[in-house]
């Protein structure tokens, strides 16, 4: 629980981060240090296979191009500038504190019956994940890997002058 | 038999008897049940302590033996002044950097630059949570590895691919064209070459069906190529023909991801300087630089895992062959309690040739073009390592089919049929396989004409 309650910590700070630092670089460090740490409570609640595809997805591959994008478009140092007290402010707060509101609704009435902190064992593991994707879920499986195979060819054919 | 040596074999026998007993009533020498019975989290200190300590110790040895191997190598002397041998160099040379002025440059973005050589080092250390460093089984079982999770291997390519942010951030943060290039180029490198990685792995993966690293040692004692006549050998994958292209192309890849020779464009001198470290000085320097040596020695240690038998000697079952071949029964009982309670040092040993293996590269190979570079990653590595992976599939097939020969059968059958395939199809499509099929004719330019070293218009004086 003490480990839980560190991390999520963390993971707060971090997100936290994320929407205070003027630099996008430096908020795009703290979405890194955001999901890195996520993982970790992943760790911590035994589903490993999920923590490990959250840093392999998010923090090894997304992040980087996410990083890469930033660098390359906003080479100068770290910038400032200040916003003027605008009434479009305190709306978007208001609509920002009512979806977290839906958000919650639905999310902590799952919580009511929920005391064990922990995964049972082989939930989750990369053992069952494969069986269940190669048997009940076979054709979505199959459907994204040819959409995401779609995504590659055109990506070359937008990146290639000729072919 | 002669009295004297009859008096041989009982000592052998005794002395086999005391090392060979692995039960657990003798589990109390290694402290096991002492281990198990601390919290979780203790344990887990303890262990990293354990087996992440070393590696930290080992760095300096490594960078003398790179410098002297090297020096050895190019016929040179090499550091040989502080201590025996020159043993003591790295201590001086840590102590140097240590000393040295540490200077932050006035543009840099200080809170990465200073972020930056941590997050460099941090996957160097924490990559090697998942290897085992000794049995799985028997007395010593608890203490490694540091954590037996189901996603082994995936969590160590997840680990190392976080090694590109070190890179980045350094560069970025130097705000220094060269270091950027620099950093620019060695995360395309550690992306591209990741694929092939992963690729090349998850053949192995399928080959034992689990991603765990234990799993995986544990396969690798298995009779060599599931044939049961041949049980004293011991399976590693390095032996089987899938698993030898894939330890190559994971050589390769290995080679790519911590950014050394011939893959060291980040820091081509000539070309950007010293790449994404530029502007480090003193101990940020050596950080860079201890990461570097931290992730060659646990990839070292990878490869060793996946592909030469993780903690085994050799690949020979010892019990196997005692129980086999009668007249070496002492010998191989001693070998095989060897081979269990020095498992660490067989490991370190494997290591150690990994290492070796980077520097003899690094004498031998010169560098590469940054286009030569990604060629080779883009379309050499990957396609091989796809077609590796498909060939595994087949083998595990056939051999599920037919027995444990029937992957060579299938083996066989598939050179063949890509064999056909190269004659009609690519001799077909290729422009030499045109001229040789006579479908277009060499043009007078093109023909081969024989070579003299003498000019034939000029006369020949005698």
């Amino acid at each position: 629980m003490t480990v839980f309650m560190v991390l999520s910590a963390i993971a707060i700070l971090a997100a936290l981060g994320v929407v205070l630092f003027s630099s996008p670089v430096r908020s795009a460090l703290c979405l890194v240090f955001n999901f890195f740490t996520l993982a970790f409570i992943y760790f911590g609640l035994k589903t490993e296979l999920l923590g490990i595809t959250q840093i392999v997805v998010y923090t090894g591959a997304i992040m980087v191009l996410f990083l890469f994008v930033i660098m390359l478009l906003n080479l100068g140092g770290p910038q400032t500038w200040k916003e003027r007290f605008e009434f479009r402010t305190v709306l978007g707060f208001g609509f920002g504190f009512a979806l977290a509101a839906v958000i919650a609704s639905q999310v902590f009435a799952n919580f009511q019956y929920f005391d064990k902190p922990q995964a049972p064992d082989s939930f989750g593991s990369p053992q069952a994940l494969g069986r269940v994707l190669f048997t009940h879920y076979v054709w979505p499986f199959e459907i994204a890997s040819i959409l995401l195979l779609i995504g590659i060819v055109g990506s070359i054919m937008l990146a290639k002058r000729k072919l | 038999m002669p009295a004297a040596s009859h008096g041989v074999w009982q000592i052998g026998w005794a002395l086999s008897d005391m090392i060979v007993r692995r039960d657990p009533r003798y589990s109390y020498c290694c402290m096991t049940d002492w281990l198990i019975q601390q919290s979780p989290a203790l344990q887990a200190t303890i262990r990293v302590l354990v087996f992440v300590l070393p590696v930290l110790i080992i760095v300096p040895g490594l960078i003398w033996w790179e410098r002297r191997l090297l020096s050895w190598m190019q016929d040179r002397i090499g550091p040989n002044r502080v201590g025996p041998f020159g043993l003591l160099q790295p201590i001086a040379d840590g102590v140097k950097l240590f000393l040295k002025e540490d200077i932050t440059p006035a543009a840099v973005d200080r809170l990465i630059y200073f972020v930056a050589p941590a997050v460099a080092l941090f996957p160097a250390f924490a990559i090697g949570a998942t290897l085992p460093w000794g049995p799985h089984y028997g007395p010593l079982m608890h203490w490694t590895p540091i954590a037996d999770v189901d996603i082994g291997i995936l969590y160590i390519l997840a680990i190392s691919s976080l090694g590109v942010y070190g890179v980045v951030l350094a560069g970025y943060a130097s705000n220094n064209k060269y270091s950027l290039l620099g950093g620019l180029r060695s995360s395309a490198q550690l992306i591209s070459y990741e694929l092939a990685m992963s690729v090349s792995l998850a053949g192995i993966v399928m080959a034992t069906g689990s991603l765990k690293l234990t799993d995986m040692v544990a396969e690798q004692m298995k009779p060599l190529w599931g044939w049961d006549a041949a049980a004293v050998f011991q399976n590693w994958f390095i032996f089987t023909p899938y698993g030898f292209i894939a330890a190559v192309i994971f050589l390769i890849c290995m080679v790519a991801e911590t950014n050394r020779a011939p893959f060291d464009l980040p820091e081509a001198e000539n070309e950007i300087i010293a790449g994404y470290h530029t502007e480090y000085s003193s101990m940020k320097f050596a950080v860079f630089f201890m990461g570097e040596y931290a992730t060659m020695f646990i990839f070292g240690g990878v490869f060793a895992t996946v592909f030469l038998g993780g903690w085994n000697m050799l690949p020979v079952n010892w019990d196997v062959l005692a129980a086999q071949v009668p007249a070496v029964a002492p010998f191989a009982r001693v070998m095989d309690g060897a081979n269990y309670w020095l498992a660490p040092l067989w490991f370190l040993g494997k290591c150690a040739g990994g290492i070796t293996f980077y520097i003899w590269l690094r004498a031998t190979l010169p560098r590469l073009r940054y286009d030569q570079l990604m060629s080779l990653g883009w379309k050499s590595l990957l396609p091989m390592a796809v077609a590796n992976f498909i060939v595994v599939a087949i083998w595990i097939m056939c051999t599920k089919l037919y027995g444990p020969a029937g992957g060579w059968i299938a083996l066989f059958v598939a050179l063949a049929i890509v064999y056909v395939l190269y004659l009609n199809v690519v001799s077909a499509t290729s422009k030499s396989g045109w001229y040789a099929q006579g479908r277009i004719r060499m043009t007078q330019g093109a023909e081969r004409r024989p070579i003299a070293l003498v000019d034939p218009t000029k006369e020949v004086r005698p």
